[in-house]
């Protein structure tokens, strides 16, 4: 292709900064809230911090309980804890049934795969009580366990189909010499299907991940005890009905929104191939 | 008390027969150090969970207090365990948010603690639901406290009075010396401090919340309750509305939220505040660089002679399982040595008689206690927030009059606390689905026996995805049919009672409301609809339009350009939505600043529909164009660079190299994120509730939120907003089935 023109070149990263200032318009006001000092912040138009002050991030990482340990430590463990096991759990439960959809034309295939996606038009406004009934039924009620099972499961449906579409994309043909070899499905699934895919399981996990470590509400039913707590309950109890402590709730906004940035950047290239895996056949 | 609950839930989870420790059993001796990597490190956090302590209590309090209240509280258990090591008292924190809900779910069945404190205006309905059990009369309560502590017999009472809470009149001394006597007075302290264009207040009050108005209707003689039933209309109260407009169009600024008030007061920029004793902790001392503040009560209104009486919230202790030790602990946390502690430490306005305080403004408050209405604990009184609030935000625009803002409250309350539906004979409904069971069984033997061979043949693929569709089925679909199962009765949390199609008739034909309210199933459909597609417009548009700029492979930083443009993917969604309301404030927002630095007149972002529909479009079109963004530069790179350079040569310019070649080769990849994007657009809760909230009246509200409201704050109509999200459900399967046979047919 000839080389573009300096005008060309000089729109598109315009267009590119522009974008880019506007998606950081917002994220620019969290940070400057975050280094303001406690109280008090003049409004502007300005979005860049005036000040630089780092007690607001002290206070939120330096939180202890009563007795004194450290109690956000805990918290974030917990965060840490309950969205890597619904991650793992999501994506292991995920994998075998995306793989089973992808190649075997059982009967009711079609069927079993459109009740996964319908699942996705459930309004949870509904399904809370049940649930609660449920989860206290299975003696789960105010567990850790019982939420990483209940986020595990709402990850699966988007995560079976997304390894899927992946799945589809991958020749069969793979799978058949390995057959041939006298391998068996387990097998040929572990050691040949499962290494191609890693850019889609690294999606479909970070997606288990963020949908469990951004998760406010059933966190706030579900777990009683503080010190049980995941980091969105933590952080919605800094902007209270009366005094919206808006320093400290950026400063923990940010706090918990930089591991995921960090596993986006990280991710970023599993990210671009993982998720587009139906248009590679097409 | 041992908590079953934590011990069953790790033993499961950790158990050796679990669909996950069975996957790592089956790949023993994996070569691949990732995998086993993996597997090594979720065994640890499988250990980690199950390590979570389950302690055995004996008499457990669950409440929300916050700062130093809380510190109050525990420093009086600790004092309680110390004297008392053979019935510990064990406290629980838990958000203010969660707690009602918890409560209502947990104590029925048997899963609460033995005591809770929470604010009594929810006693009354859960006397009613056995959730509180009633304690003899407390005859050293504050009279305002026993008044709101009364049984509907006034035999009992329902709980163990703490603290009260009322508003009362802050002040900046070095502006406001004396406290105003009477509304004159503090109209013109208000109007002598009042400078919009310095961004000056005379008074800061929440005055589109009936909460903050109750004070006014009392002082002018009204009130929202008489007799039992709760009448908006009557010319006290049009009289209060009258000076409540003068208020907002002189000395306040509008739509100002609690949050706001703590700032603008605290900052100097308000020369009054009406506020709580909350706004205590919030508040800087003068020497830390706050304002000199001194709290007195409300004054009296001039033209009744009156003094403005705000209601009275008590924070009572609640007997939720009887017990001897339950009922000893409680009698001393309500006692005066223990209200002591928490008058010194917490710096409550105690619930007892005969207190004394240090503290100049809580002595205010506690003289503001004698001129204040308790809370009423009644289900009719309950109902009144939503519409009252829904007139005072229409008032508060200035687009009704006090009469006309009165009248839509009577009419809206009238509709909300209509008798609920009869209840049908449920016969034929147990008969046809028995038989329709029966039909489908039949069907679902035959069709199964005729594919008896092929099921038998594929019977391993049934096992792959066995684990999956067990745990989607139980998790997912089971609590969402029995939750829709509810949509055919009719609930007021105590007595069931089966209507049938009843709901699903009344939404359907609109039959409370004219088709063009916003409270209508069609035009809050209609609405969803323009949501959903205006979102998606501007999320395929956006997100395909950034992945060609990016694409081009002369772009310089295209990594840095990459990762700043998926932020707000990577930020949880109900943080930034927060921050985006903030951004569209009218007085405090940074938009309306930009606007103004632009030479803009300030816009009332949530005062039309166009303009707070367009907020909440702003915010989920920046939350949702990053996923799109990313699918189509994955999809991108399937398109061969050599196809479009041959277009290019055969003459096609820029846009139908892009319509004809690369477009079709991203269709693939977009549909299907497209219609999951379509659906989640179409139930997007958080960024409705957190932004507009739907504002105004409700027109901004899409029918998930719509659901919420019927289930959560417009009395508990459980089996309404069931039948709601049931019409979501079959709204977006119809969808869904239309997007199958549309690109069945196309290929």
């Amino acid at each position: 292709m000839s080389r573009p023109s300096f005008l060309r070149v000089l729109v598109v990263h315009g267009m590119l900064v522009l974008a880019t200032m506007a998606t950081l318009f917002p994220v620019l006001w969290v940070v400057k809230m975050a280094l303001a000092p406690a109280a008090g912040m003049a409004v502007s138009a300005n979005p860049l911090p005036t000040t630089f002050s780092l007690e607001n991030f002290a206070s939120v990482l330096g939180t202890r309980a009563s007795d004194g340990s450290w109690l956000f430590g805990r918290q974030l463990l917990n965060s840490i804890v309950v969205s890597s096991v619904t991650a793992v759990l999501g994506t292991t439960l995920a994998c075998t049934a995306g793989y089973a959809l992808s190649r075997w034309a059982f009967p009711g295939r079609e069927r079993l795969g459109a009740l996964m996606l319908l699942t996705q038009s459930f309004p949870g406004v509904v399904m809370a009580v049940p649930l609660y009934l449920l989860l206290n039924a299975l003696g789960l009620l105010d567990t850790a366990a019982g939420l990483v099972l209940v986020y595990a499961t709402t990850a699966v449906p988007f995560a079976t189909w997304n390894l899927k579409g992946w799945f589809d994309t991958l020749p069969k043909e793979l799978e058949e010499a390995a057959m041939m070899d006298g391998a068996s499905r387990w097998t040929t699934f572990w050691h040949i299907l499962l290494p191609l895919s890693r850019p889609a399981l690294a999606v479909t996990t970070l997606f288990s991940f963020l949908a469990a470590w951004n998760e406010f509400i059933l966190a706030a039913t579900l777990l009683g005890d503080e010190r049980a707590w995941t980091l969105p309950v933590v952080l919605n109890g800094y902007v209270g009905e009366h005094g919206a402590d808006w320093g400290r709730f950026s400063a923990g906004a940010i706090v918990v929104s930089v591991p995921v940035v960090a596993l986006f950047f990280v991710l970023q290239k599993q990210l671009v191939e993982g998720l587009a895996a139906g248009s590679v056949k097409g | 008390m041992l908590k079953p609950g934590a011990r069953a839930g790790s033993s499961t989870l950790a158990h050796p027969r679990s669909p996950a420790t069975r996957s790592r059993t089956a790949c023993g001796g994996a070569p691949d150090p990732w995998r086993r990597g993996v597997f090594r490190a979720f065994g640890v956090l499988v250990g980690l969970l199950a390590a979570q302590p389950a302690s055995a209590r004996d008499v457990t309090l669950w409440h929300a207090w916050r700062g130093e209240e809380r510190v109050a509280l525990e420093q009086l258990t600790a004092s309680w365990n110390v004297a008392h090591p053979e019935t510990p008292l064990t406290t629980t924190f838990v958000p203010y948010e969660a707690l009602a809900g918890k409560i209502e779910a947990a104590v029925p069945l048997g899963n609460g603690p033995d005591l809770f404190i929470f604010a009594h205006e929810k006693a009354g309905a859960w006397a009613a639901r056995n959730i509180v059990n009633p304690v003899p009369e407390l005859p050293d309560a504050l009279p305002v406290a026993r008044a709101a502590m009364a049984t509907p017999d006034g035999a009992a009472a329902l709980g163990w009075p703490l603290s009260a809470k009322a508003l009362a009149l802050y002040r900046d001394r070095t502006k406001v010396p004396e406290p105003p006597v009477d509304t004159d007075a503090l109209l013109a302290a208000a109007r002598a401090h009042t400078h919009r264009d310095q961004g000056a207040w005379g008074l800061v009050a929440e005055l589109a919340s009936p909460y903050a108005v109750a004070p006014w209707l009392h002082g002018h003689g009204g009130g929202v309750l008489s007799g039992g039933r709760v009448r908006f209309g009557t010319p006290e109260n049009a009289a209060a509305l009258g000076f409540v407009r003068t208020l907002t169009r002189e000395v306040v600024p509008p739509e100002l939220s609690g949050a706001q008030l703590t700032q603008l007061f605290d900052s100097g920029q308000a020369a009054m505040a009406v506020s709580g004793p909350w706004l205590l902790s919030e508040l800087r001392s003068a020497a830390k660089g706050g304002v000199d503040w001194a709290v007195s009560p409300l004054p009296k209104v001039t033209a009744t002679g009156r003094p403005a009486a705000p209601y009275a919230t008590v924070d009572a202790l609640f007997l939720a399982r009887a017990g001897d030790d339950a009922r000893a602990v409680a009698g001393w946390l309500a006692s005066e040595e223990a209200a002591r502690v928490r008058v010194d430490v917490g710096h409550q306005v105690a619930a007892t008689r005969g207190i004394t305080y240090d503290a100049p403004a809580l002595a205010a408050f506690a003289a503001q206690l004698e001129h204040a209405v308790p809370m009423p604990t009644d289900d009719a009184f309950a109902m009144h927030w939503e519409p009252f609030a829904r007139a005072l935000r229409g008032f508060g625009r200035g687009t009704l009059t006090p009469d006309q803002a009165l009248a839509q409250a009577d009419t809206d309350l009238a509709i909300l606390a209509r008798p609920p539906a009869p209840p049908v004979s449920p016969t034929p409904w147990v008969v046809g689905s028995g038989l329709l069971g029966l039909v489908a069984l039949g069907m679902a033997r035959r069709a199964l026996w005729g594919a008896r061979v092929d099921v038998l043949r594929w019977k391993h693929a049934y096992a792959w995805i066995a684990p999956a569709f067990v745990a989607t089925f139980v998790l997912v679909v089971l609590p969402f049919v029995t939750g829709a199962t509810v949509s055919l009765f009719e609930t007021d949390g105590v007595r069931w009672s089966f209507v049938g199609l009843t709901h699903f008739i009344d939404i359907l034909l609109a039959r409370d409301w004219p088709l063009t309210s916003t409270l209508s199933f069609w035009s809050t459909l209609a609405v969803t609809l323009l949501w959903t597609v205006a979102n998606l417009v501007l999320h395929v548009g956006l997100g395909v339009a950034l992945a060609l700029l990016l694409r081009e492979p002369w772009v310089r930083l295209r990594g840095v350009f990459r990762a700043m443009l998926v932020l707000p993917w990577a930020i949880p969604s109900y943080l930034t939505a927060m921050v985006w309301k903030g951004l569209f404030h009218r007085e405090m927002g940074a938009i309306n600043a930009l606007l103004a630095a632009l030479g803009l007149e300030p816009v009332g972002w949530f005062d039309r529909f166009a303009t707070a529909f367009a907020a909440n479009l702003a915010t989920n079109a920046w939350l949702g164009f990053p996923f799109m963004m990313v699918t189509t530069l994955g999809a991108l790179q399937a398109v061969p660079r050599e196809l479009e350079e041959a277009a290019a040569l055969d003459g096609a310019g820029g846009w139908e190299r892009f319509r004809h070649v690369v477009l079709p080769l991203l269709m693939p990849a977009l549909v299907p994120a497209i219609v999951l994007g379509s659906v989640w657009t179409f139930n997007a809760f958080n960024v409705i509730y957190l932004v507009s909230g739907g504002e105004p009246d409700g027109s901004t509200d899409i029918l998930v939120s719509q659901a919420y409201r019927w289930a959560f704050t417009r009395g508990h109509r459980y089996g309404y907003a069931a039948a709601y999200a049931v019409l979501i459900f079959g709204v977006l399967a119809a969808y869904g089935r239309g997007v199958k046979r549309l690109t069945g047919s196309a290929t």
